[in-house]
């Protein structure tokens, strides 16, 4: 129990640690460049130690539950030796983890306002609303497909650059081609896909299959998953801003 | 305080509704394909709960302490009377301060972003120790605030965006010829770690606040892509750590 207790305080003074820079920059910038006194300092402090707490508990958590499971999933998948299973895993993993996500329900919405004053869809609610949701399904069903690619990858040890940059490509040569107000859209969406819990089960999962295949170096094979959930949506928003 | 309760009450709810859909397809695939019993099912319970409790607490934290500080900053500091340019003309020189804060708000926010430590935890206990959580944080950080203070440059100036990122991806498609192989799914991968919880509301915020204000920028087109450009430059900002540290090991073997 004390040592539970010590590594629990050790934690905190590491978020305290990283939270510090965030508190400096704000500080300082009001203190000296805009010059303004900061308003309610005693919700800012009572916040802070909100968040403060929140990182603790999360990085214990990651290591108590969200890295052993995504292990233990990796591995018991290895040894059952049912590709069909795990690649059906893989996207459903990809798939759930961000047809919900927040950020990007925020994003498509915005992205259906811009579309429709760019006169693309009609400026109704109705067609608003049904563009939003086809473009959060795609991006769900593109990192779905990311992971898919990704697991495949592990389990034949294709090289991770050549599926990237050939990845890169055909993303710069759409983007001649692809509707202006989607192309700002498209880049967005690569980077809000990949949500706070969805990282660490990711990662944890691809490590984990690195490590339980013959062959593979975790090191070498397990990192990449997230790169691929990244650049897929981007590839996908843009064939449908082209579709529609 | 029963504000404050109903509020965090709200946030927590919140939190389970995103859980949700990774908890169904993980028990699913536990209980109907995989049928083993899982080693220490109370150990990883405990765990999803710390892991839900501490993104409820974090959001909400940031909620109350950053988010409209930070956002309150970002209309200051792009308003015209701070920039004091009273012509239509834009003069990206009188943006230095947001340039600035740019950078420095890149940099804080992404050091204390959890996915990208998650990763950093990972990274370090499969190298061994070989690649530091610290060392490889830093670097994302850096990146990220190189990229988003180009990315508020690019808004100022009205620059193409897509320019700036297919320049960017032919230099990390050179340094992918060059890096260590060890270090290529790491870096890609810290691309898409940077920007979650922390970074993106303010970015947002500071490329609306931006887009809005400078005279003949359009928020609704040139709002966008801030968010490319802190996912692009870690990427760069990775490789570029491993090469020097790779460089200053041969050097040193070499004299020793």
């Amino acid at each position: 129990m004390i040592a539970i207790k010590s590594h629990f305080l050790k934690q905190l003074i590491s978020s305290c640690l990283d939270l510090f820079p965030i508190l400096a920059v704000i500080s300082i910038f009001q203190l000296f460049v805009i010059q303004q006194p900061i308003p309610n300092v005693a919700e800012m402090l009572f916040g802070t130690l909100l968040i403060v707490l929140g990182l603790t508990l999360f990085i214990q958590g990651l290591e108590l539950g969200l890295f052993p499971i995504g292990e233990a999933m990796a591995y018991a998948f290895a040894k059952k030796g049912s590709v069909t299973w795990l690649l059906t895993f893989a996207f459903s993993l990809g798939f759930a983890t961000t047809v919900a996500e927040p950020a990007l329900i925020a994003v498509a919405d915005e992205a259906a306002r811009v579309v429709a004053a760019g006169g693309i869809i009609e400026a109704t609610e109705e067609s608003q609303q049904s563009y939003a949701f086809g473009l959060r399904m795609t991006v769900a069903f593109s990192v779905g497909f990311a992971i898919l690619i990704g697991v495949l990858r592990i389990l034949r040890g294709w090289p991770l650059h050549y599926l990237i940059i050939s990845g890169y490509i055909v993303i710069v040569a759409m983007t001649p081609f692809a509707p202006a107000e989607i192309i700002g859209i498209a880049y967005d969406s690569g980077g809000v896909t990949t949500s706070t819990i969805t990282v660490p089960l990711v990662t944890a999962l691809g490590v984990g299959l690195a490590s339980a295949i013959k062959g593979r170096n975790p090191m070498l094979d397990g990192f990449g998953l997230i790169a691929f959930a990244s650049l897929t949506p981007m590839i996908f928003v843009m064939v449908y801003g082209m579709l529609l | 305080m029963s504000a404050w309760f109903l509020e965090f009450g709200n946030t927590l709810l919140l939190t389970i509704r995103d859980i949700l859909p990774i908890l169904a397809t993980i028990i699913g695939f536990q209980l109907l394909v995989i049928r083993k019993p899982l080693k220490n099912p109370k150990k990883i319970a405990i765990g999803f709960l710390y892991v839900l409790l501490g993104i409820a607490f974090f959001l909400e934290g940031l909620e109350m302490a950053l988010f409209p500080l930070g956002k309150l900053m970002a209309t200051q500091l792009t308003d015209p009377n701070f920039i004091g340019s009273s012509s239509d003309v834009v003069r990206w020189q009188d943006y230095y301060w947001v340039y600035l804060f740019a950078a420095c708000i890149g940099f804080a926010t992404t050091l204390a972003e959890p996915s990208l430590i998650a990763v950093a935890i990972k990274a370090e206990e499969i190298s061994g120790g070989a690649i530091g959580a610290w060392g490889l944080r830093l670097a994302v950080s850096v990146g990220v605030a190189f990229g988003i203070s180009l990315g508020t440059y690019r808004i100022v100036t009205g620059t193409e965006l897509y320019l700036y990122i297919v320049a960017g991806y032919v230099v990390v498609i050179v340094q992918t010829i060059f890096a260590p192989k060890m270090i290529i799914g790491l870096a890609y991968d810290s691309g898409g770690v940077t920007t979650s919880t922390v970074t993106v509301p303010l970015v947002a915020a500071l490329g609306l606040g931006l887009a809005s204000t400078v005279p003949g920028r359009n928020p609704m087109l040139d709002g966008f892509g801030l968010i490319a450009f802190a996912s692009l430059f870690p990427i760069i900002a990775v490789l570029s750590y491993a090469q020097i540290a790779e460089w200053r090991n041969q050097t040193n073997s070499k004299i020793t």
